[in-house]
């Protein structure tokens, strides 16, 4: 057993570490190259959380790699345990504040979270854990890293847990709903295995016959997604999502990759630079519109109806250019704009509607300045362009009331039409 | 030795030859029989669109009459194969349209067909005849329109369980007047109406229609004058069987009916109502084929119907036949040979039905020729299964679903090992098998030392380890489809039958534990399979080694192994640099 001040010797400069605990040599050499190896892993993940990837919803980084998954669970969930912000040297930060919270566990825990083979390095030695339920933190920290047993077990428990997880994981990745299960049970792609053809048979026979028994639809809806440009279309099943919001994530991590292939010159080394919230921008910045064809064959703007209305009318979504998208849109607004058109010399009050709906409601109306504009500005340009409408129906009044006024007071026949 | 007979004997003697397999091995005997029985081959089956080339088939195949093709795996009929994925039928027939120009037969399933392809075959083919399309989609009624109109010796048209893009019901008018030869139309996926004039006109003028399946569009009123004016047909689908309950409609249908003595096969039935079931019992002693999986009707009207085709050899039913028809269908019917039973809610928590394993049992004590099952319920026991197998040992096709993914035995809680077990025990003709429940790698070992005969097996939700795949790999001599989901079956299994793989037609595993570096291990040893890695969520080599990938198609192909229209989320193995795929 080394002593206190070997210890401390050995650890990263800039450290003012205070080793009571009388940890091994090892210990803290591993615990050095852990946090290097913490620190590797950590980039690694940043890398692997800007990198877009094709996958379904609720499908975080952690499905995709049970290591990692592992790390981000722990990460995740030990913020509130220790709410000192994560920093290079967590884990000696961690362990100070074990230090001064005479918490030893909590320590070994992360540390046991990262490295599966420095395990046996640990768990041998003088310093024992206590069983699993005495600390209530642990149990947080239990379910993903299941650490306290001796060496032995504690590899083939880490063996286990990534299997489970990443079966859990495929799970999700294969569409369990358990958070928007509208039944009791949640649904499994594909299953039970029956024809698409024959489920949708079988939905329309069960409505016509039980209209009075309000049970929700069965499970999966599937409908096609097809998008401008894209050399095929893909289809998503709608009950696994409850809002619009959900939706448009799926579909733009579903689409990523026509649109990535569209702004930048090559394919792979763009791809890992272009940042979520930039691609955001590229779909929202009404660059593409999403829309859908319901159950009388019109084509509308996705987000008019109410949820449950939408998934019930919607039988195909399309992803156009917002410059194709223009005329398309809610019949409601459809019929205000031909009315609008028709009436808005004699009635400025309704050019002034058309200027608000126009650039408050409907984004895709809005002129494109692009992404990096500022939303003042945006909205700046907006309300000197309802200005400009609202000064150009003034004046058009004037000269209205004009003509009569004149027509009266100075009885110019010529300004009176012909009989 | 150069005594042979002359070319046109042998070719005589091979006409004769209608099996596929026949053929083959007859072109195996020698060069000159290869070369003549290539030159008269007229029909050929590709099992896998992706196991061949268009130009290696009409290299070989100069004079083809008829082509069959399957495209998708059949977990494509349960969405676990992305939109996107291929089986594009365009290549084919653009290939097809110079090398066969007297090409009268296509035949597709589960293939991508466009209306470019289907305008093609119009204009391409003077003496086109049948056109089959199952369970295929990308096209739409305008496709349809161009077959209608250009085909002037159209015999075929079915489009089972498409899925078309329904623009209008336009198409049906375009067959011209002097089209005269139909005998099979079924429209029975289209959703539109159509124009009835256009179809009694079509109908009245086609004396040789022989099957007639209508969309849930044609009403009821209108099929008694369809009926009336074939009086010749042996199969027919209804449209919506529902109407106003009056009487002259009943006994027009009923009449119409009665005229029709050559009737086989019924099959429609949507929306039914029970009271207007009688007006076809004067046709029901003929009845051999019945298919009612789309008409929710009553056990008790179900059971009256059945009792009147004595001479029912094919039954598709839905759940509503309960326990109690079954029972009433064992007993009258004792032609059976295929029963199917749909579920008519699957996806709710409790049955909506009496419908339980007891049905089946009884069907196959009192049905004697029964050797083909699909059935849906919602709870099995072994002792069940073992009856089952007692009383029919005649089993060809043997499909069972049980609702609950994994559900055990519900008398025992014991995994349903034995009852399969039973099944490919007594029944050795088996071909066919699906398995649902629980079920631990027994029932693997089982399957691999007494199913010598099974060609196709389907699992779910099955299995302990990696020794239940190897046993069924290395036991099944006659395995020629694999398909897999959600199963523990990893790496260790898969490669050390990488030969057997070869012997097959394909294998299919979604959500199993298997590698990306297996596969590419496999990619590598076994040069003439092309292991396709289906997985959407990006390049499988970002994840680390031990992960696994989402789907995995693995099957025997001639063709390049790196397909032109191959989506971004397939990888398959890179031929320049071995190691590395693309």
């Amino acid at each position: 057993m080394a002593s206190a001040s070997d210890c401390i010797s050995q650890t990263g400069p800039g450290l003012k570490e205070r080793n009571y605990f009388g940890f091994s040599d090892c210990s803290s050499v591993d615990r050095s190259t852990v946090s290097s190896a913490h620190l590797e892993s950590k980039n690694n993940m940043n890398m692997k959380a800007t990198e877009l990837r094709l996958g379904l919803p609720g499908s975080q980084s952690p499905e995709r790699d049970s290591d990692f998954s592992l790390l981000n669970s722990v990460k995740l969930d030990e913020k509130p345990l220790f709410p000192l912000a994560p920093s290079k040297d967590r884990i000696c930060t961690l362990s100070q504040k074990t230090v001064a919270s005479g918490n030893k566990r909590g320590f070994d825990d992360t540390v046991d979270g990262f490295s599966e083979s420095k395990t046996t390095n640990f768990s041998e030695g003088n310093w024992m854990f206590n069983a699993t339920g005495s600390d209530p933190g642990q149990a947080k920290l239990a379910g993903n890293v299941i650490s306290i047993r001796p060496s032995g077990t504690q590899l083939a428990i880490k063996s286990e847990v990534p299997a489970k997880t990443l079966q859990e994981s495929t799970n999700k990745i294969i569409g369990t709903n358990t958070a928007n299960a509208p039944a009791a049970k949640a649904q499994v792609v594909g299953w039970p295995p029956i024809r698409s053809f024959r489920k949708n048979s079988l939905v329309t026979t069960s409505k016509t016959n039980d209209e009075v028994d309000g049970k929700p639809g069965p499970g999966a809806l599937f409908v096609k997604v097809s998008m401008d440009g894209a050399p095929y279309l893909r289809k998503v099943d709608l009950r696994m999502y409850s809002a619009y919001k959900e939706l448009s994530s799926a579909l733009e991590k579903m689409f990523s990759c026509f649109t990535i292939g569209q702004c930048g010159p090559q394919g792979a080394p763009t791809r890992k630079m272009l940042s979520e919230s930039k691609l955001r921008d590229l779909l929202h910045g009404s660059e593409y519109v999403l829309t859908y064809e319901d159950k009388d064959g019109d084509w509308m703007l996705v987000g008019d109806v109410p949820w449950e209305m939408f998934i019930a009318s919607c039988k195909k979504l399309k992803i156009m250019k917002g410059s194709d998208a223009i005329g398309l849109g809610s019949s409601s607004y459809q019929v205000l704009l031909h009315f609008k058109a028709k009436k808005s010399l004699m009635y400025p009050c309704f050019v002034w509607d058309l200027a608000v709906y126009q650039c408050f409601y409907k984004e895709s109306f809005r002129p494109d300045y692009g992404s990096d504009v500022p939303e003042c500005f945006v909205l700046m340009s907006d309300i000197s362009f309802i200005c400009l409408l609202a000064f150009s129906c003034v004046f058009l009044e004037c000269l209205l009331r004009l003509r009569l006024y004149l027509l009266f007071i100075l009885n110019l026949d010529f300004l009176v039409e012909a009989q | 030795m150069a005594y042979s007979f002359p070319e046109e004997v042998l070719e005589h003697v091979f006409s004769f030859l209608s099996s596929d397999r026949d053929r083959n091995a007859v072109s195996l005997v020698c060069k000159s029989w290869y070369d003549i029985e290539r030159w008269c081959r007229r029909r050929i089956f590709v099992g896998n669109c992706y196991a061949v080339s268009p130009e290696i088939v009409i290299r070989r195949f100069p004079e083809l009459r008829a082509v069959e093709m399957k495209g998708k795996p059949h977990f494509a009929d349960f969405n676990l194969v992305p939109e996107g994925w291929g089986a594009y039928a365009y290549p084919w027939i653009a290939a097809m349209e110079e090398a066969y120009p007297f090409l009268e037969e296509i035949k597709l399933k589960r293939m991508v067909v466009t209306d470019e392809s289907l305008e093609l075959i119009s204009k391409s083919y003077k003496s086109f005849k049948v056109l089959v399309l199952t369970s295929c989609e990308g096209f739409t009624t305008d496709g349809l329109a161009s077959i209608a109109a250009n085909c002037r010796h159209l015999r075929e048209l079915d489009l089972r369980e498409s899925e078309v893009e329904d623009l209008s019901g336009h198409w049906l008018s375009h067959f011209p007047d002097s089209c005269t030869s139909l005998v099979s139309l079924n429209m029975s996926c289209l959703g539109s109406e159509v124009s009835f004039c256009a179809l009694e006109r079509l109908v009245a003028r086609s004396p040789n229609l022989r099957t007639l399946r209508l969309n849930r569009a044609v009403p009821l009123e209108r099929l008694a004058n369809l009926i009336r004016r074939a009086p010749q047909l042996v199969e027919l689908g209804t449209g919506a069987y529902s109407a106003e309950i009056r009487s002259d409609t009943f006994s027009n249908l009923a009449d119409a009916f009665s005229a029709c003595k050559q009737l086989k096969a019924l099959s429609g039935f949507w929306d039914v109502v029970p009271s207007y079931l009688p007006a076809m019992y004067s046709v029901c002693s003929g009845i051999t084929s019945l298919n009612l999986s789309y008409a929710a009707i009553p056990s008790s009207d179900l059971v009256k119907l059945i009792s009147q085709c004595q001479n029912l050899q094919r039954l598709w039913v839905l759940d509503y036949i309960e326990d109690s028809g079954l029972d009433a269908l064992a007993a009258s019917c004792k032609d059976l040979q295929e029963l199917r039973v749909f579920p008519s809610d699957p996806f709710g928590a409790e049955p909506n039905v009496s419908l339980t394993e007891q049905g089946l049992v009884s069907v196959s004590e009192g049905c004697p020729k029964l050797e083909s099952v699909l059935y849906f319920c919602r709870q099995m026991s072994n002792a069940a299964l073992i009856a089952i197998a007692k009383n029919r040992p005649n089993f060809i096709r043997f499909r069972l679903c049980i609702i609950d993914p994994q559900a055990p035995d519900y008398l025992t809680l014991e995994p349903l090992d034995a009852g399969f077990g039973a099944i490919v025990e007594k029944c050795k003709e088996l071909r066919r098998l699906s398995m649902t429940g629980l079920l631990t790698d027994r029932v693997f070992k089982y399957i691999g030392s007494h199913a010598k005969k099974l060609e196709m097996l389907s699992i779910a939700f099955a299995g302990d380890s990696d020794l239940g795949l190897h046993h069924v790999l290395s036991g099944c001599d006659s395995l020629r489809k694999l398909e897999i989901r959600d199963c523990p079956f990893g790496d260790k299994a898969l490669l050390a039958n990488a030969a057997k793989l070869e012997t097959m037609r394909s294998l299919w595993m979604s959500s199993c534990s298997v590698s990306f570096g297996a596969c590419k291990l496999l990619a590598q040893k076994m040069p003439r399979l092309n292991v396709e890695v289906i997985d959407e969520r990006g390049p499988p080599d970002s994840r680390p080694e031990g992960c696994s990938v989402e789907r995995a198609y693995v099957y025997r192909t001639v063709a390049s192994r790196q397909r032109l229209d191959m989506p971004d989320f397939v990888w398959t193995h890179d031929e320049d640099s071995s190691l590395r795929y693309s």
